[in-house]
């Protein structure tokens, strides 16, 4: 089972301000599943999600203790590239942001700075990418089109697709979905699936339901503090602390 | 009445905002009734293109004035831009808090410095060094873009500044975490997006590079000639203004006033311009905003 273990977050602790958001969590992140980390709002799941890719180090005055470790290996070693982190797990945001140039653009720029690549590798990277994303039949025909062109949906999936085409191996979705129809919902859960027989997807989902669709693993956050974490049908099925129950079962939230 | 009383602010502040509109319509209409008649008279194409200004010998051909104009806002441009834009982006992605707090000011204060004393500090500093180390008669070409690069800075750094500022974090954040470095987002994701503001700024800058009278009469040399080099002395439609406007009568007068014009017209053209710009950039984006 050991070798199956993708992320491992050791006794991690993080400060803001010199207020504490995470406290001494531990967890285990394991490959081709589905985890997701869900709770009410201001219990540490962006921040969490923001430490696996070192993106907090954007904000200023911020802390952390404990480690993270990605096959092994810490994410903080000083000798270690942050850029290479941050190509190896990717991010997509709440707000989908695609840049102000067209859809193909928007997914080829990554993997253009990756490598020098010639014209044709790079087609089939974006390609190969927007399929994954389930986008590709949607654009297929426009792709010089400006990405602002697109619906919210669609503008989402490309940013999942711009995420894929760098061939990451752990996807972190932080509440992608909270603006979108469910039609478009759905279609992004379902790449999803198809996505994790690949890589390795943490989520932060919109609400308890959602966790409860796509995950394989769950894990309830609150106030910073790591209440349960199990299999999916441990932590919904059969929660065994109280607010977990509580917050599943919409007592509060 | 009672509806009268209730909107008498109203009208009040229509009327003081009125008046600042018609002095806009006031002095406009005062240049062009009196600098077209000799427009007319001289003939446009002499007037603007016309190679020599002798007011004594009824002589009025501005366009070394024109040339004179354009080389020296120009050089300022080549000068100014690359630093103000350099400036803002150190301000507004790599400078510390505390550096921003110093530096921030200080660009407001440059812009506060009246013109007379930028114009000083040229002929007793600038002026000097060119004439002792360049060659020619100092009084040049390059001491006014020199001087009025300085001059645009708090423009052109300002205005970049708040377009870099203004972008959605999500640019720069979406970016980062596709493993761009921070030059690479700087390079590839922010510039391009804050680009309107960015030509805007620039814009502006050549507009006030244009506009501005003073220090350039003190520096640059005012011969009416076609230059041949920077460092030849050179005189802009500012100052002819400026120089000749406490003595001239009659047609000499409508001579400066038909300059007037031309610099008018080409203000308006960069304001316009601009603000054209910094507005479909703003669509560009709020359009964006809508579907997110």
């Amino acid at each position: 089972m050991e070798e199956n273990i993708k992320i491992e977050i050791k006794d991690f602790s993080f400060l803001y301000h010199k207020k504490q958001v995470i406290h001494n969590l531990n967890l285990k992140i394991h490959k081709n599943e589905i985890t997701s980390f869900f709770g009410p709002a201001n219990g540490g799941v962006t921040t969490l999600l923001r430490s696996l890719n070192r993106l907090f180090e954007l904000n200023h005055d911020t802390h952390t203790k404990g480690d993270i470790l990605i096959d092994g290996k810490s994410i903080f070693d000083p000798d270690s590239s942050v850029t290479e982190l941050r190509r190896k797990v990717g991010m997509v945001f709440e707000i989908p942001a695609p840049l102000p140039i067209s859809i193909f653009d928007n997914v080829a720029y990554g993997p253009r700075l990756k490598k020098k690549k010639s014209k044709s590798e790079i087609n089939d990277v974006v390609e190969q990418a927007l399929k994954q994303a389930a986008l590709w039949d949607d654009v297929k025909d426009r792709l010089k089109a400006p990405a602002m062109s697109l619906s919210g949906g669609q503008q989402q999936r490309l940013c999942i697709a711009r995420v894929l085409a760098l061939q990451p191996e752990v996807i972190m979705l932080d509440r992608a979905c909270s603006g979108l129809d469910p039609i478009s919902t759905a279609k992004i859960e379902e790449s999803l699936f198809q996505l994790k027989e690949e890589f390795t997807i943490v989520i932060a989902p919109h609400n308890v339901q959602q966790a409860i669709r796509i995950s394989d693993r769950a894990a309830f956050m609150l106030m910073g503090h790591l209440i349960e974490a199990g299999t999916s049908d441990e932590v919904f099925g059969s929660p065994k602390d109280q607010r977990t129950n509580d917050y599943i079962t919409g007592r509060f939230g | 009445m009672k509806k009268f009383k209730e909107n008498l602010p109203g009208h009040i502040f229509l009327l003081l905002a009125l008046s600042s509109i018609s002095a806009l319509a006031l002095i406009t209409g005062f240049i062009v009734v009196r600098g077209a008649p000799i427009i007319t008279d001289v003939g446009l194409k002499d007037f603007a293109f016309g190679m020599s200004w002798a007011p004594s010998l009824e002589e009025y051909g501005i366009f070394p004035m024109i040339i004179g104009t354009v080389a020296v806002s120009l050089g300022a441009a080549l000068i100014g831009v690359p630093i103000g834009i350099c400036c803002s982006i150190f301000l507004s992605e790599f400078a510390p808090p505390f550096i921003t707090a110093i530096f921030r000011p200080a660009i407001q204060l440059l812009a506060g410095i009246p013109s007379v004393v930028y114009g000083f500090w040229g002929l007793i500093f600038i002026v000097p060094f060119i004439r002792d180390y360049l060659g020619g008669p100092g009084l040049s070409i390059l001491a006014a873009s020199i001087i009025l690069a300085i001059m645009i800075l708090p423009t052109v750094i300002s205005i970049s500044e708040v377009s870099l500022l203004a972008l959605p974090k999500q640019y720069k954040e979406g970016a980062l975490a596709l493993g761009l470095t921070h030059w690479q987002t700087i390079r590839i994701v922010m510039l391009p997006a804050a680009k309107s503001g960015i030509v805007a700024a620039v814009i502006l800058g050549i507009g006030r590079a244009i506009g501005e009278t003073m220090a350039v009469i003190m520096i640059v040399g005012n011969a009416v000639a076609m230059p041949e080099s920077i460092l030849d002395p050179v005189r802009t439609l500012t100052t002819n203004i400026g120089i000749e406007m406490g003595y001239a009568t009659g047609v000499h007068q409508e001579a400066l006033f038909a300059t007037g014009i031309v610099l008018f017209i080409v203000i308006m053209i960069l304001n316009a311009t601009a603000q054209y710009i910094v507005s479909s950039g703003k669509q560009a984006r709020g359009k964006e905003r809508q579907k997110s």
